[in-house]
């Protein structure tokens, strides 16, 4: 059967096995994704059916992945590697940033990155510290980067599959919370390209932009506005990196009214791009400023205090009424 | 020729016969592997040998001496003003030479940004070498045409791909072997420890050079090590071993012993070549400001190019006419090398916009586009004055 009810962990994990059973060059590597199936079991069952030699249990030691998966690349494999949370990557920042995001543009094209890094990201899972970051928009800002983040069952499975299939590196942020979302999956057609973002709910009044958790959120917000007669359209970019400015534009185009909605700060978020793309593109169609809903300018807080920090139903529609009353 | 020593159960570490030899500076000479020693006497070791014919102790001559020739050229092209900054190896011709003459082709180098030894060694044009320091691509060479990877800029990165790349190498049942360069500074970034971790654990086919020249820009070894940095592979789980970085034979016989090890499957070994940066750490460097003349000029009489002269002089191994021949070469690769870097086009402007992906991306795109209509406008003003 081509179509099937899955979550969004169990569409990655049906992913992956695709991508080890497709192509044997493909390789999955991090802390514990072996025996353990990763802390989420994203990587359940994979290293039994296919071998420590192909899914590796690595040391702990994040710059060490990362920077063994660009040597690994460059000797012709298609490596997968597991942060296993977002608070952890920083140690292999420097190797994403400075190596695997130029070595393709330094060789003048001549040796390719195709490495996948999946990072489980973001909050409301009541986590201790630097379990629940969203630090997307310190990836989309480098260039050689791709940055995809899914925000359900069936972009998970087929957006794991492009992204493994890519020839430039991709920074894979999975929706940590919304994990055990279901949806259907159907794992014969392919949705669409990778960076195209997609209308999640059509609506004319106002657009919400989201990506990943909050895509949720978004679509919550929509359907309680809707009840206040207010026609919300929500767009799943899907993508930070590139962005499909012409997904935005068209939708802003049509309602005059658009909240970016993330999770990361708003400062320098990308929020901040979202709104100025859109002035410069589509200035005279605009009925009131971008609003912007994500977290504050303060280290991610204490789990008993991240309902305060995190955007939720009423952060979103609150907005929503602040755009629309402009 | 050489007669290589088998009483294994006698370990000296060091040459025996120059201890005492009036030159030595310091008094507690580091433990290492000399076949040949700055006076240019072959000298035994029991765990390394090597037997050389003479032409192929010319071709090491010949090699240390275009490399030092090539080197000195590019440190004159940025004094002229055609680089923007060189990274000169003067000094480091026999650990590099040595440890390149090693490799099969086969085998991966991953060097740092002071490889042109090792460049030389695997093929690479010298001139290839000089186009990022003259800023006009960032390497930009094709590291598979000569298994020798792009030089890596940022201090030990390089460590964690040359690993990688051997846990490769190993996955795909090859017999051949990896050596990632890196120098005393890098030692002490986080990227070599973990690189040691990794290669240790997944017994990988690497071996580690680290060209130990006293110096990381202004700080001496002493700022990065209590303790000699070949014996930090001990605590990882492999060998370490320190070698004379100026005896181009011993540096040849212990990273051919290492390679050997790494095709055995038997893991990484860590080479400790202990040798010295004549020069600056780049044309951008002072080094008066920080090191005594008089450490330098210890460092001369260790010269690796002239002891290895000295030995094919007495021995009879080379001629004056190979030595007259030699120079007029390195006369003309300098003259190359001086032409082509001034021939050397600055890029086009549409360049910038080339292989930031492989795949492409519409961002670029985007940009790439809006940077041609406006280079176009000022090509429509020019029309216009016309």
């Amino acid at each position: 059967m081509a179509v099937e009810k899955m979550s969004i962990a169990k569409a990655l994990n049906e992913s992956l096995r695709l991508a080890l059973d497709t192509d044997p060059k493909v390789l999955i590597m991090g802390e514990d994704v072996g025996k353990l199936g990763g802390v989420f079991r994203i990587t359940d069952g994979l290293q039994k059916d296919f071998g420590e030699e192909r899914v590796i249990d690595t040391p702990l030691a994040e710059s060490g992945i990362v920077g063994t998966a660009i040597g690994l690349a460059l000797r012709g494999y298609r490596p997968i590697v597991e942060i296993q949370f977002d608070g952890f990557v920083f140690p292999a920042y420097d190797q994403i940033v400075t190596q695997l995001a130029k070595m393709h543009a330094r060789a003048l094209g001549k040796v390719k990155l195709p490495v996948v890094v999946r990072i489980p990201y973001g909050g409301g899972i009541g986590a201790v510290e630097h379990h629940s970051e969203s630090p997307e928009a310190l990836f989309a800002h480098v260039a050689g980067l791709k940055v995809v983040s899914p925000s359900n069952a069936s972009d998970a499975y087929w957006m794991m599959q492009q992204a493994v299939q890519s020839d430039d590196p991709v920074i894979f942020f999975e929706p940590k919370r919304r994990y055990w979302d279901k949806g259907e999956v159907d794992t014969e057609s392919i949705p669409g390209p990778l960076h195209r973002a997609v209308t999640a709910r059509e609506g004319s009044d106002l657009t919400l932009v989201a990506y990943g958790p909050m895509v949720k959120v978004c679509l919550e917000a929509a359907a309680a506005a809707q009840e206040e007669g207010k026609s919300v359209e929500v767009l799943d970019l899907r993508s930070m990196a590139p962005i499909d400015f012409d997904a935005i534009q068209k939708s802003a185009e049509k309602t005059g009214r658009v909240v970016v909605v993330h999770e990361a700060p708003v400062f320098y978020g990308s929020g901040a791009e979202i709104a100025a793309r859109i002035t410069e593109r589509c200035f005279y169609h605009l009925e009131a400023p971008v609003l912007r809903v994500g977290g504050y300018h303060v280290p991610y807080p204490p789990a008993r205090l991240e309902d305060e920090y995190l955007p939720g139903l009423d952060r979103v529609l609150d907005a929503v009424d602040r755009s629309l009353a402009f | 020729m050489t007669v290589e020593s088998t009483a294994a159960a006698r370990k000296p570490r060091r040459a025996s016969k120059r201890t005492s030899a009036a030159k030595k500076p310091q008094s507690a000479e580091p433990q290492l592997v000399q076949l040949l020693t700055p006076e240019g006497e072959r000298v035994e070791h029991p765990d390394y040998s090597i037997d050389l014919s003479a032409e192929e102790l010319r071709g090491l001559y010949r090699d240390m001496v275009l490399t030092r020739r090539f080197d000195a050229e590019a440190t004159a092209l940025q004094r002229q003003g055609e680089l923007g900054l060189w990274a000169s190896l003067l000094g480091q011709e026999a650990a590099q030479i040595g440890s390149g003459r090693a490799l099969r082709d086969d085998d991966y180098v991953f060097p740092t940004y002071r490889e042109h030894g090792v460049a030389w060694c695997r093929g690479v044009d010298p001139t290839n070498l000089l186009g990022m320091f003259r800023g006009v691509n960032h390497g930009g060479w094709d590291p598979n045409s000569n298994n020798f990877h792009l030089y890596t800029i940022v201090i030990g990165s390089q460590t964690l791909h040359a690993t990688g790349y051997a846990m490769g190498v190993a996955k795909d049942g090859a017999d051949s072997a990896v050596i990632a360069y890196f120098g005393d500074g890098a030692s002490s970034q986080g990227d070599v420890a973990e690189s040691f971790t990794f290669s240790a654990v997944y017994n990988a086919p690497v071996v580690f050079f680290c060209q130990n020249n006293q110096w990381a820009i202004s700080e001496p070894t002493e700022r990065q090590t209590r303790v000699p940095l070949y014996q930090r592979a001990q605590g990882f789980g492999f060998p370490g071993v320190r070698v004379d970085g100026n005896d181009v034979l011993a540096c040849l016989a212990v990273t051919r012993s290492a390679l050997e090890r790494a095709r055995r499957g038997e893991g990484p070994t860590l080479v400790e070549a202990f040798t010295y940066r004549m020069g600056a750490h780049t044309t951008s460097d002072d080094p008066t400001k920080y090191r005594a003349d008089e450490e330098r000029a210890a460092w001369e009489a260790k010269d690796p190019i002239l002891r290895l002269r000295t030995y094919l002089e007495k021995s009879g191994h080379a001629d004056e006419a190979f030595f007259t021949a030699l120079d007029e070469e390195s006369e003309t690769l300098g003259k190359r090398v001086r032409e082509a870097v001034r021939a050397m086009p600055d890029p086009e402007p549409m360049a910038l916009f080339e292989h930031a992906y492989a795949d492409g991306n519409s961002l670029v795109d985007e940009e790439r586009a809006q940077f041609a209509a406006y280079q176009a406008s000022f090509a429509d003003s020019a029309e216009e004055g016309k």
